[in-house]
């Protein structure tokens, strides 16, 4: 599994296009807000953690489509499994590796996205953390999404369908982090909602895969 | 559970319950309707429009029912590898999201009046909304694949997968609505109401789970049919590509 990790990690270096992409996408989608809503800054810092979390939402989907498609079309996938390798373990790799290449590369860019939208100071930290803490659930749920969709010609969209509706509590909890009333309960119910999604997914996805190769 | 595997054992059963489902469907409706529309008491704030309550909450009981019916479906789906389960849940979805959507629209036509306003981000009818969307992204994945047995496995995940963050995405969302939204809109009543209105609603909300009863066989029953006309057309193909 750990190998696994390595070789996806490797190969999204030597690729070096998908997590650049969405570091592109998630910057534009975060710049396309004042031109939509006015470039006040009072309004744009009142909404800056909101679409900082919808641009990095939006973000962690592009990649998806690609998480495991070419090894379920190239006969990868199958090898692993005849290695012995389960494919709970492959699932749970493939998430990870999602995590690292995608969401990690988005939380080193927060600090310019808030920058861009005049957020305070104060509040890039608890907006990093959210994200931090959020985005592993993203990957998660994402991963499941992508399983269940191996192999379908246009699975990009239906992926973004699966995943949205199910990314609201993160989405809630990750923002609400920034509120000075709710902010600890807000980082609980955030941790909560992630360790759900990262114990849930890992076999969701499997189960996905299985159905896929079957 | 596996004495109705056999589609033919439960053709015949459905076909023999359904009638009876249907009548009694009507009955209820009729029955309900009158009550509801006309015997029931009207409120002393909203007037008629307290009437819409009748369509509307039994929908929202219907639209989280059925769900729970398609997660059942799904579980058993992957657990027994039951046939019938996948063509209740695939049958059921569309039921759901149609109660969804009644509940959503005449939802919107009461808010009107009443609360002044067609939607406001209250913790239910977000979660209503996000329920929507499931259903139809669950419709969606079942539609994708051409392969039936693909789909049936992927969706079933999917819907269990559903039925594990759809009591999350409520609480979320109730957190979230008490954190922006001190309760500032009029809500409808006290906690209790009048046994002249709960009686009609009682009634109405029987009329429509004999409505989803009696649809979801025959959803099921056509399902079946059009399997079985598949299945009997590619034996044609094959029976004509065999040399003479």
């Amino acid at each position: 599994m750990l190998r696994l990790l390595t070789r996806e990690l490797r190969l999204a270096w030597v690729e070096r296009s998908g997590g650049a992409i969405a570091l592109i996408f998630f910057l534009i989608v975060v710049s396309l807000f004042p031109f939509a809503v006015g470039p006040q800054p009072q309004v744009l810092a009142r909404i800056a953690a909101g679409v900082v979390w919808v641009a990095a939402l939006l973000a962690c989907l592009l990649s998806l489509e690609r998480l495991f498609q070419p090894d379920a079309e190239d006969g990868t996938l199958e090898q692993l499994v005849t290695h012995g390798l389960s494919f709970e373990a492959i699932a749970t790799a493939k998430i990870i590796a999602h995590w690292l290449t995608t969401a990690l590369p988005l939380l080193l860019l927060t600090p310019l996205a808030a920058i861009l939208l005049n957020a305070p100071a104060a509040s890039w930290g608890l907006l990093a953390a959210g994200l931090a803490l959020g985005t592993p659930a993203l990957s998660a749920i994402g991963g499941v999404a992508a399983a269940l969709t191996v192999g379908l010609r246009r699975g990009g969209i239906l992926i973004s369908l699966l995943v949205l509706p199910l990314a609201v509590p993160t989405l809630i909890f990750g923002v609400g982090l920034l509120d000075p009333l709710a902010g600890v309960a807000a980082l609980k119910w955030l941790a909560a909602t992630t360790l759900v999604a990262l114990s849930v997914s890992p076999f969701a996805a499997a189960a996905g895969l299985r159905a896929a190769l079957e | 559970m596996h004495r109705f595997a056999n589609p033919a054992r439960f053709l015949r059963l459905a076909r023999l319950i359904q009638p009876w489902t249907a009548a009694a469907m009507f009955a209820c409706f009729g029955v309900g309707l009158y009550l509801a529309l006309v015997a029931s008491p009207i409120d002393y704030l909203q007037r008629d429009t307290v009437r819409i309550m009748y369509i509307h909450v039994p929908a929202a009981w219907m639209a989280m029912q059925t769900y729970a019916v398609i997660a059942v479906a799904s579980l058993v789906s992957i657990v027994w590898r039951h046939p019938l389960a996948d063509v209740a849940a695939r049958a059921a979805a569309p039921i759901g999201v149609a109660f969804t959507a009644i509940c959503l629209i005449t939802g919107s036509l009461w808010g009107k009046p009443t609360w002044g306003t067609w939607w406001v981000w209250d913790a239910r009818l977000t979660s209503v909304l996000v329920l929507l969307f499931i259903y139809m992204g669950y419709m969606a994945l079942w539609s994708a694949f051409d392969d039936r047995q693909r789909a049936a496995r992927a969706a079933a995940v999917l819907a269990l997968v559903g039925a594990v963050n759809l009591p999350i995405i409520k609480f979320s969302v109730d957190w979230w609505n008490t954190l922006h939204q001190p309760a500032s809109i009029l809500r409808r009543g006290g906690p209790t109401i009048d046994p002249s209105m709960l009686k009609p609603l009682a009634v109405m909300g029987l009329a429509y789970l004999f409505f989803f009863i009696t649809v979801l066989l025959m959803r099921m029953r056509a399902d079946l049919a059009a399997q079985r006309l598949e299945a009997a057309a590619e034996r044609r193909v094959m029976a004509q590509e065999v040399p003479a």
